[in-house]
């Protein structure tokens, strides 16, 4: 039938585009495509926007172990690296998510010490007040209100300003940029443009960092540049992946997520009724998993052969994990399309798995544990104030979520 | 029950000290994580094993305990 194989068995006619279009009908779901290919599993080939057929891995037992196998490279310079987007002529590797050890483990553990789950607990009355006032402020403005604006972004905004120690009136300014670089069709050169302009005002606070010192990471990153252990350059490029990473994800958890109980009103009754911590941190945990919201795949490359079932990765070949497909494998989560805040979710994979593991995931959970214990108690007839049909998604974004979310109470 | 870890590997998730706090701690000057029991009490096994079965480096071992 086939005229050509490669050397995997699959035709590359047939090779499916990654990443692949949701039902628009199961906002929460992951692309059916992905559904069919993990039932097929372990292995197949995908085609990305450059023409290149990367390995896709849908499994979550196959995901969880070849994220954290050394033969499998984060370096995004290596030939066969399946970036998500052209990489910008003259190189902008985000600092360390896109190194391999021993450079990647040198300049991560010069930024975990303010992450520890300790130093986080002692962030929650601060995380406290920042959503009590928002919370505050929109109970008494108008409404209906777009969730997105008024409290989904400025909540991660205003506390990972305050980690870093960038000044709020700076706000405008991030937010616009770091817009542009994970806007999955902006321009290279738009993208790079973007980047720069981070780099320049973070080096720039760095060296204000250095003279006057306050009790923020980007204060430690200059007193590390002081001693010569690190370059100003890289405290920037540290201070921008920082400050983007825990931006948009959190907030698009916010939004997202109170779109996702408000759909499934018995969860949200559950939750808002709970008195005890833990069952608000079971909900944070199933909300990751089941929502995902980082949906472009992760994206790594073999450095030698590994074989998976009967089938080899070859050394340079690319591989994407799309985590989303992994956190509703049946094998690691009984009936994962159901959204069950009560169920055990803690061995989800919304963080990815590996030393790459998201930095700031205690961080990230903290908040989203005091915004989902705090929002729909504070307002607890919070509803929808447009129909679920008129939400705009973010289908174009490496970070799913949805634009905007008009809510009244 | 005995427990083993590899702090070379560890990355500082601190995901260890939330499902098993009594045995796993975090250093202060950088988040790695220091083990405060090699052989900890059987009822706290489950808690144990779920800080091996999270931890995103594979830096925890965990013996004597199925």
């Amino acid at each position: 039938m086939t005229t050509t194989v490669d050397r995997t068995g699959h035709d590359p006619a047939d090779v499916s585009s990654y990443p692949m279009s949701r039902n628009g009908k199961c906002p929460f779901d992951p692309p059916p495509e992905l559904y069919a290919h993990q039932e097929q599993g372990p292995l197949a080939k995908v085609r990305i926007w450059d023409g290149s057929t990367p390995w896709l891995v849908t499994r979550y037992a196959d995901q969880r172990a070849l994220l954290a196998d050394p033969r499998v490279s984060a370096d995004v310079a290596r030939p066969g690296y399946p970036s998500p987007a052209p990489i910008p002529k003259g190189g902008s590797a985000i600092s360390f998510i896109l190194m391999d050890d021993p450079e990647h483990a040198r300049l991560r553990r010069m930024v975990t010490a303010p992450f520890a789950i300790r130093r986080v607990e002692a962030m929650r009355p601060t995380v406290q007040k920042i959503v009590d006032d928002l919370i505050d402020d929109m109970l008494a403005g108008p409404r209906p209100v777009d969730l997105v604006e008024a409290f989904a972004l400025p909540v991660p905004s205003l506390v990972i300003c305050a980690l870093l120690g960038v000044p709020y009136t700076d706000h405008d300014f991030f937010q616009a940029n770091s817009k542009i670089i994970i806007k999955r069709d902006a321009r290279p050169e738009d993208r790079q443009a973007a980047l720069g302009r981070l780099v320049g005002y973070l080096d720039q606070l760095v060296g204000t960092k250095m003279t006057e010192p306050g009790d923020d990471l980007l204060s430690r990153l200059a007193a590390r540049v002081g001693s010569g252990e690190l370059s100003r350059m890289d405290a920037a490029q540290m201070g921008v992946l920082l400050l983007i990473a825990g931006h948009e994800t959190t907030a698009n958890m916010i939004a997202l997520g109170t779109l996702a109980l408000l759909e499934h009103p018995d969860q949200l009754t559950r939750l808002r009724a709970a008195d005890d911590r833990a069952l608000v941190s079971g909900a944070v945990e199933e909300l990751l998993r089941y929502l995902h919201i980082t949906h472009n795949g992760r994206r790594r490359v073999a450095l030698e052969d590994i074989e998976l079932d009967g089938q080899v990765i070859r050394a340079g070949d690319g591989i994407v994990f799309p985590n989303d497909i992994g956190n509703r494998d049946p094998e690691a989560f009984p009936h994962p399309d159901t959204l069950d805040i009560g169920r055990d979710a803690r061995h989800h994979i919304a963080f990815g798995f590996g030393v790459h593991q998201c930095l700031g995931q205690s961080l990230a959970r903290m908040e989203l544990q005091v915004v989902y214990g705090t929002l729909y108690r504070r307002i607890p007839t919070l509803a929808l104030a447009a129909p679920l049909e008129e939400i705009p998604f973010k289908h174009d974004g490496s970070v799913y979520g949805v634009h905007e979310l008009p809510v009244t109470w | 029950m005995k427990v083993t870890l590899d702090q070379d590997r560890c990355v500082g998730s601190g995901q260890c000290v939330v499902a098993a706090p009594d045995v796993f701690h975090q250093r202060e000057e950088d988040g790695i994580a220091v083990l405060l029991e090699e052989s900890p009490a059987a009822e706290l096994a489950a808690d144990v094993q779920h800080a091996a079965t999270v931890c995103p480096a594979l830096a925890i071992a965990v013996e004597g305990h199925r």
